[in-house]
């Protein structure tokens, strides 16, 4: 019997990412690693791609990681998994190996939505029995906030930097969540780190379904965000009451939304804590402000619909 | 027995992978390559092969999967040619730094721009310094002998590397030739059961691949990797006199051809030696001592043995089919040169680039640098060091 999603359960199991790695204290992303392995029994293999997360968690001699695990580029930990699970496979066919295996890809959302893509879509394309997680800090952290396609409206990044001439990041977000629903995979779902029990739920449920899943996880990363070392869960926790992340899983095509909040939060309720953001509040970038929460406004109302087309028909 | 057969040199590289039946392939398409892995799914289609097929997005997607599938713990393929080994490259130093025995066919073909799908050996070069052993390939026969010996020491448990087989494309990967295929069964007991080593899928003992190594221990990994290479060479002839017992088929880290008692030379890779050896029959009946030196090791290249080889000649040229732009020579030569810069006596040398884009390399080409190389020999002087040939002015 799997172990009860209950926190006295969970937390008498070994952790499969140690402490000792040496990402920033506060950090979002070994959180969400941490909760991914551990919402599973099953003996799981990793692949990491480049990022703030591979280069702190093995560094000669040391590793994090208690399980099997590879990294092998930025752009690749699709593909590479894909021929991990691909020998599993073959070797299972063989009659050499019985076990039960899961094999879980981690990329940042640099990694994910944009140099990795390809690689990405491939893998899920051709239907590997893998979960793709991508942990959203939203930006290309490990080498120092540059702006990825999933760095949000408005933000201030050290390539598209709030100067005289540029007020931050002016291209909305790419949906990547959305992009890899159009893939019509099987599993699809948001999470984050704030809610727990969806997450693991999310991912218990990913490892019982066969073929390509994948889950886009709100990661804080307080360095880039300019925001308080400890704010990690809480602002993961605004991001989605504000409706910025929506909880949702896109299950053989049907979009269920898995929390709706009971009062949308503004979105400068999320803003507001992180210097990111700083210069959004400036009475010249007033119009910026209100861009970015259309943006929410419309993703979410979209959302909405999006459950209420695609539900089953009831009799 | 074995069987006699007409085949090409796609066919016959084909044929080798299936007889060493791996375990896991990653396949996209390149002209001259494409024919080995389209060959080569059709056996997978028709179960006369166990291997479980990727068909992956791209060459990079290839090698990142055949990474993830040799970690993991297994026989791993894949092939290609030009752009792809191009788009590779990343992956390439990867693949050898984590000492994967990927075993690669590299038809060769030339480079973009101008695009040009014939061959030349840019392609090869371009990834001679990643770490990778090289086999380069004269004809079919000898690239279908590559491969399978390929396996066997990109495996072997004291190097594990991968490995590429180069031929050249179209010239070989198309034109039908006779040859020699060996029986299933020798193959198999040939390249044996495949050992891993540290498997990623041995979920008991979990390994991380891949780690963050800064200024304390890198060099120390590449000391290493140049150590491990320095062992390749031995472990070639291991392999090539166990696969002599086998087939009679004579294999070192390089050919001569009638070398022993030459007074000039002709160093050259792959199906241009063929044209080569001819012209020199020609050249011996006029009672001209000319010889050949072909490299089939070239990657870790056996600098002392190929120096020994050459440095009693009065005058060598190497033939490059590639260049290396930027003012300097052509990169066979270079290796050349350096073999021969450790010698006490050295012959006079210089490089002609040929047959590049699939340009044809004909007998006359052969003879103007025969001539040249009399020349040479009898006034003490290179008239030109570095000249592109069978090319308009
Ligand atoms: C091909 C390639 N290009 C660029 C880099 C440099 N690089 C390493 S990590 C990184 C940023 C990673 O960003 P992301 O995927 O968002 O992960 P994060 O560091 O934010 O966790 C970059 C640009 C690289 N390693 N490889
Ligand atoms: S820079 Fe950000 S993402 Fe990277 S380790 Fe630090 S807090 Fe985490
Ligand atoms: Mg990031």
């Amino acid at each position: 019997m799997a172990t009860p999603l209950s926190l006295k359960e969970l937390s008498k199991k070994e952790d499969r990412l140690t402490s000792g790695h040496r990402m920033c204290s506060g950090c979002g992303a070994p959180t969400v690693v941490k909760m991914v392995m551990l919402a599973t029994d099953y003996p799981v293999i990793a692949s990491n791609a480049t990022g703030c997360l591979e280069v702190s968690t093995c560094i000669q001699q040391f590793t994090s990681w208690n399980i099997p695990w590879i990294h092998n580029a930025f752009e690749n930990a699709a593909a590479t998994l894909s021929g991990v699970e691909t020998m599993y496979r073959s070797l299972k066919k063989q009659g050499k190996i019985d076990q039960e295996i899961k094999f879980i890809a981690f990329g940042g959302d640099g990694g994910t939505y944009d140099i990795g893509l390809q690689s990405l879509s491939g893998a899920m394309e051709r239907g590997h029995d893998m979960i793709y997680v991508c942990y959203d800090n939203g930006a290309y952290m490990n080498t120092g906030i540059q702006r990825s396609s999933a760095t949000p409206l408005g933000a201030d990044t050290t390539t598209c930097p709030v100067g005289s001439a540029n007020p931050g990041k002016v291209q909305e977000r790419k949906d990547l969540t959305r992009i890899m629903a159009a893939h019509g995979i099987p599993y699809v779902a948001q999470a984050s780190p704030s809610n727990w029990a969806d997450l693991m739920k999310k991912v218990r449920k990913a490892h019982e379904i066969k073929g390509p899943k994948f889950l886009n996880i709100i990661a804080p990363c307080n360095r880039g965000w300019r925001s308080k070392t400890d704010d990690a869960i809480t602002l993961s926790r605004i991001a989605v009451d504000t409706c910025y992340w929506p909880l949702f899983e896109i299950e053989n095509g049907v979009t269920k939304i898995t929390y709706k909040p009971k009062e949308k939060k503004p979105l400068v309720d999320f803003l507001k804590p992180q210097g990111r953001f700083k210069h959004l509040f400036a009475p010249e970038n007033e119009w910026l402000l209100q861009k970015a929460q259309e943006v929410v406004d419309r993703n979410w109302d979209r959302l909405l619909r999006e459950e209420e087309f695609t539900a089953p028909k009831s009799e | 027995m074995p069987k006699i057969v007409a085949v090409t040199g796609n066919e016959a590289v084909a044929e080798a992978l299936r007889q060493v039946n791996p375990d896991v392939c990653a396949a996209y398409p390149i002209t001259p390559q494409t024919d080995i892995m389209q060959r080569f799914s059709s056996f997978a289609a028709n179960g006369k092969v166990k291997t479980e097929m990727i068909l992956v997005e791209s060459e990079h997607s290839a090698m990142s999967a055949c990474v993830g599938a040799s970690a993991a713990g297994g026989r791993v393929i894949t092939a290609t040619s030009s752009q792809g080994l191009a788009l590779m490259w990343e992956i390439l130093w990867i693949a050898s730094g984590d000492r994967l025995p990927i075993v690669m066919p590299l038809v060769n073909r030339a480079l973009s721009a101008p695009i040009n799908i014939h061959g030349d050996h840019s392609d090869g070069m371009g990834a001679r310094d990643c770490g990778w052993i090289q086999l380069w390939s004269e004809n079919a026969q000898e690239a279908y002998d590559n491969t399978i010996q390929a396996f066997r020491i990109a495996e072997h448990l004291d190097i594990r590397l991968p490995a590429m087989v180069c031929m050249d494309g179209f010239i070989i990967s198309h034109s039908i030739t006779r040859m020699e295929y060996l029986e299933d069964e020798k193959v198999k007991s040939f390249v044996g059961e495949f050992k891993t080593l540290n498997p990623l899928l041995d979920i008991e003992k979990p390994v991380s691949y891949g780690p963050l190594i800064l200024t304390d221990y890198y060099m120390e990994y590449r000391k290493a990797h140049e150590h491990v290479m320095s062992k390749v060479p031995g472990v070639v002839k291991q392999v090539a006199d166990e696969f002599e017992k086998m087939t009679g088929r004579k294999y070192g880290l390089f050919e001569t051809y009638r070398l022993d008692d030459a007074e000039v030379g002709i160093v050259v890779l792959n199906s241009a030696a063929g044209t080569t050896k001819d012209v020199i029959d020609e050249y011996r009946a006029k009672g001209i001592k000319a010889g050949l030196l072909k490299p089939r090791l070239f990657r870790p290249f056996p600098y002392a043995e190929v120096g020994d080889a050459l440095k009693h000649l009065k005058a060598v040229c190497v033939l490059d089919r590639a260049d290396a732009f930027g003012g300097s020579f052509g990169p066979l030569f270079m290796d050349i040169a350096s073999s021969l810069y450790i010698q006490d006596k050295k012959p006079l040398m210089f490089n002609r680039i040929y047959g590049l884009g699939g340009r044809d390399y004909m007998p006359d080409q052969a003879e103007h640098v025969l001539n040249e190389l009399v020349e040479t020999a009898k006034t003490g002087k290179v008239q030109s060091v570095k000249e592109y040939i069978g090319v308009r002015e």
